[in-house]
């Protein structure tokens, strides 16, 4: 792998980019891995990366339906932030964002990190003293955020209509260094690295069955046929239950369609992540000028990537009150994801019934933030066959016991 | 959008009419039972890509609860019953073999 540059670029552009080489192999697979990973979103590629990285394992496989990134990893809003009110929450999504800090320079390649600023606004009182407590548990968390008062608000959101007759902005907390990355670059980077390492990503490649023996994962069947494994780690988001199935257990998980959409592009006009809990929407500029809009999921089972057209328009209708130039806009484009709800909207990274079988899943609307910590608390559970810290409170045993994280009154709004 | 027709009122309903309630047919589990039925009863999901029977209530209609088959992985719709049953109804079974055979009900 060559390194990506200043020199590389120069070398390049005076022989006429002949030399550029492809970001990652695409081999066929081998008969057999110490490790293998279902899901090339960015949480499988980034466990392998941080297998190969931090504990050494490198003989490993990620296998991918579709395309790598093609899952939600491609479809989200990208917001970053870590403002969450539960030890265990701040702790895992913290550790993503202070990784995704240095996250071009370790890759060495640009997910265009923009730590812009990311603003939870309060519209009813209830919110008020919620962030309130939210900026204390951050204290004591070591997250750094802070309450602001109106006045700043419309200082930093110009564009804001603070003084909306029904729901008034009353304050916000602001995360400073919460915003946003690019999130193809996410996963591609990730790839490329896994590849450097010489681990094998397998696209176009389903996972259809999986082989236990004697309670133990043996491997997987796939539509490139059969794959032994000593360990399994299944990384599927909206599939999970669907892989679960395959392996004969359960999880506490529904999976719904999640969507968002975009504008025509527009001159800058907002330079922080904006979310409206209340109103149940959220907003952000991206760098080519289109308004990023994102709501709530459905409420019902579904595999289709295809959301009801009744929530696009109560997104965009509860955005307009706070952000009457969006009015104006035309869209562009509106997609679906599926997403991996459980009851306490907490994320799982766990072992399962199955020896050998770990599962990493959970994130539903607000995983791409988490991609990095994720991975490196996913490479911990998978290669030591234990959790570490950082998830040893998302393990399923938290539902018997009742030990629930919950981020669902906390969060409010998907993402 | 979702368009169930609700079996107590006959009123074809799209889906701000209605609200979902999950699973259908989950089997009860409490007190004498053990801490892993407990917690099947309570978390565990099958979330099927295909066929699932799943509670709806006719909210801004009748208000009633009911159920409908439906496949997640399409969004067809196979039918709707009342909520006054413990599984599926023979005429459902027999619609939804029809659009997808060899499906099983699974438990
Ligand atoms: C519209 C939308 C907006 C969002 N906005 C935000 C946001 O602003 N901020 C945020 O933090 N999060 C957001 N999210 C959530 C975030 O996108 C996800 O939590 C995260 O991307 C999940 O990553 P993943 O790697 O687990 O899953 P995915 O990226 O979905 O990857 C899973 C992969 O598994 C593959 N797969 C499935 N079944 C099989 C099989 N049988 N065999 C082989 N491969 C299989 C799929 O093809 C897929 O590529 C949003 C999601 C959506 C849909
Ligand atoms: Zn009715």
């Amino acid at each position: 792998m060559t390194r990506y540059s200043v020199f590389a670029v120069a070398r390049e552009a005076l022989r006429w980019h002949s030399g550029w080489q492809r970001a990652w192999h695409s081999p066929a697979p081998k008969k057999a891995y110490d490790v293998v990973i279902v899901g090339a979103g960015g949480h499988g590629l980034a466990t392998a990366c941080y297998l190969g990285k931090n504990h050494g394992i490198r003989n490993v496989a990620v296998i991918e339906k579709g395309w790598l990134g093609g899952g939600n990893t491609g479809r989200n809003t990208t917001i970053i932030r870590s403002n969450y009110l539960q030890d265990p929450s701040a702790a895992i999504y913290e550790k993503a964002r202070s990784l995704y800090e240095t996250l071009s320079q370790d890759l060495n390649y640009n997910v265009m990190f923009s730590p812009r600023g990311l603003l939870m606004l309060a519209q009813t009182h209830h919110e008020v003293r919620g962030y309130r407590r939210t900026v204390h548990a951050n204290a004591l968390q070591g997250v750094e955020t802070r309450w602001i008062e109106p006045a700043r608000v419309r200082e930093l959101v110009p564009i804001m209509n603070i003084a909306g007759p029904r729901y008034p902005v009353l304050g916000a907390l602001h995360q400073p260094r919460g915003g946003t990355a690019r999130h193809d670059a996410v996963a591609w980077g990730y790839a490329r690295a896994c590849s450097a390492m010489g681990m094998d990503i397998i696209q176009q490649c389903e996972v259809t069955g999986v082989r236990i023996a004697g309670g133990q994962v043996q491997g997987i069947d796939t539509t490139k046929g059969a794959i032994d494994c000593r360990k399994l780690a299944l990384v599927v988001a909206g599939h999970s239950s669907v892989l679960a199935e395959m392996a004969g257990f359960r999880l506490p998980i529904e999976s719904m369609a999640l969507q968002a959409l975009v504008s025509e592009p527009v001159k800058p006009c907002l330079d922080v992540v904006v979310m409206a809990n209340t109103v149940h929407g959220y907003l952000s500029q991206s760098d080519k000028g289109e308004m990023v809009i994102g709501g709530g999921t459905d409420g019902f089972n579904n595999y289709t990537q295809r959301g009801s057209w009744q929530h696009v328009e109560e997104t965009v209708r509860a955005l307009i009150e706070t952000f009457p130039m969006l009015s104006r806009l035309k869209m562009l484009r509106q997609w679906g994801g599926i997403v991996d709800m459980t009851g306490d909207r907490s994320p799982i990274l766990s072992k399962t019934p199955v020896g050998g079988i770990f599962v990493n899943c959970g994130w539903g609307t607000g995983g791409f933030k988490a991609i990095p910590g994720s991975g490196w608390a996913m490479a911990e559970l998978v290669a030591r066959g234990e959790p570490g810290p950082l998830a040893a409170e998302f393990g399923l045993d938290r539902f018997r016991e009742g030990r629930f994280i919950d981020e669902s009154v906390a969060a409010g709004v998907a993402h | 959008m979702l368009i169930l027709t609700c079996p107590h009122c006959g009123i074809r309903a799209e889906e701000t009419e209605l609200a979902p309630g999950g699973e259908a047919h989950l089997k009860r589990r409490g007190p004498g039972h053990s801490d892993a039925a407990f917690e099947d009863y309570m978390f565990a999901r099958k979330n099927p890509r295909g066929v699932h029977f799943e509670r709806w209530r006719h909210a801004h209609g009748c208000g009633k609860w009911f159920l409908a088959a439906r496949c997640t992985a399409t969004l067809e719709v196979f039918g709707t019953y009342p909520a006054r049953t413990s599984g599926p109804p023979p005429d459902i079974l027999a619609a939804i073999r029809a659009r997808r055979p060899g499906w099983e009900a699974g438990e």
